[in-house]
């Protein structure tokens, strides 16, 4: 178990960065789809947005646990705060959220600290 | 359900519950995803099947997910009476437990850079979730 853990493959980073891309959609799409709820339950099953919100959570989870088959996971798990930079990104661009100072600065905190981690991987 | 509104330590306990079972649920989720690799492959319809009906039947994948359901529920609770910009930043404990978690349990190591990396993540989520009630 220690001598596989000991290093991570790029494949297994590769594929954790594409859960948190895929995932970040999700969490899009439940956005968008939540906005109709206002209009009664009833659109908490017959709304395809949500559908596909939570299909994409479910395809995010599949990359995720294969992403995480081989390699460490001190490395792995925190590369899923990527998924905070494109939340924010289709934040502003899709749902023409406001991009803060405070934001820029959390945002640049979380790329710093995935850099520090790529440095340290084995 | 409670009726009577939790106190902000009710509901700061409760979500600093939430990251011990996060941190539990990728522990399970790691070694189920290991246990799961049986090494079909995903070119084949055959192996693609045989690759997910391994993971949807691994005990520890499913109970992985289960306490990730839970934590949610959690989550929610402590929600209802509390600002999610005072609760949201301590979610980010879940990636220091995990990291303890990755070395006690799978013997990995966490450097310097690792550590520091670790920390200027755990700020950068407090920091934006901070932002949540501007």
């Amino acid at each position: 178990m220690t001598a596989q853990a000991a290093t991570t493959p790029i494949q297994s980073i590769v594929l954790v960065a594409i859960a948190s891309f895929i995932g970040s959609f999700g969490a899009l799409f439940l956005k968008s789809g939540a906005g109709k709820l206002h209009m009664g339950m009833r659109y908490l099953i017959f709304n395809r947005r949500l559908i596909l919100g939570v299909a994409l959570f479910c395809a995010s989870s599949l990359a995720y646990v294969v992403g995480v088959r081989r390699g460490e996971l001190s490395v792995l798990y925190p590369l899923v705060s990527l998924s905070y930079i494109w939340t924010l990104l289709w934040s502003v661009i899709f749902l023409k959220e406001r991009l803060t100072k405070n934001k820029c600065l959390g945002l640049a905190l979380i790329v710093a600290g995935i850099i520090l981690i790529g440095l340290g991987k084995g | 359900m409670p009726k009577k509104a939790l106190s902000r330590r009710q509901s700061v306990g409760l979500v600093f519950l939430c990251t011990l079972l996060g941190a539990a649920g990728q522990v399970l989720i790691k070694t189920g995803a290991k246990a799961s690799a049986v090494g079909a492959p995903w070119t084949t319809l055959s192996g693609i099947w045989a690759n997910l009906w391994a993971m949807a039947t691994s005990p520890n994948l499913i109970g992985g997910y289960m306490l990730y359901g839970l934590m949610t529920v959690v989550f929610v609770f402590a929600l209802r009476d509390e600002e999610l910009s005072l609760l949201y930043p301590i979610i980010s404990l879940t990636y220091v437990w995990v990291a303890a978690l990755s070395v006690w349990l799978f013997g990995e190591t966490v450097n310097l850079p690792k550590f520091l990396g670790i920390m200027v993540i755990v700020a950068g989520v407090a920091v934006l979730g901070r932002d949540g009630e501007r």
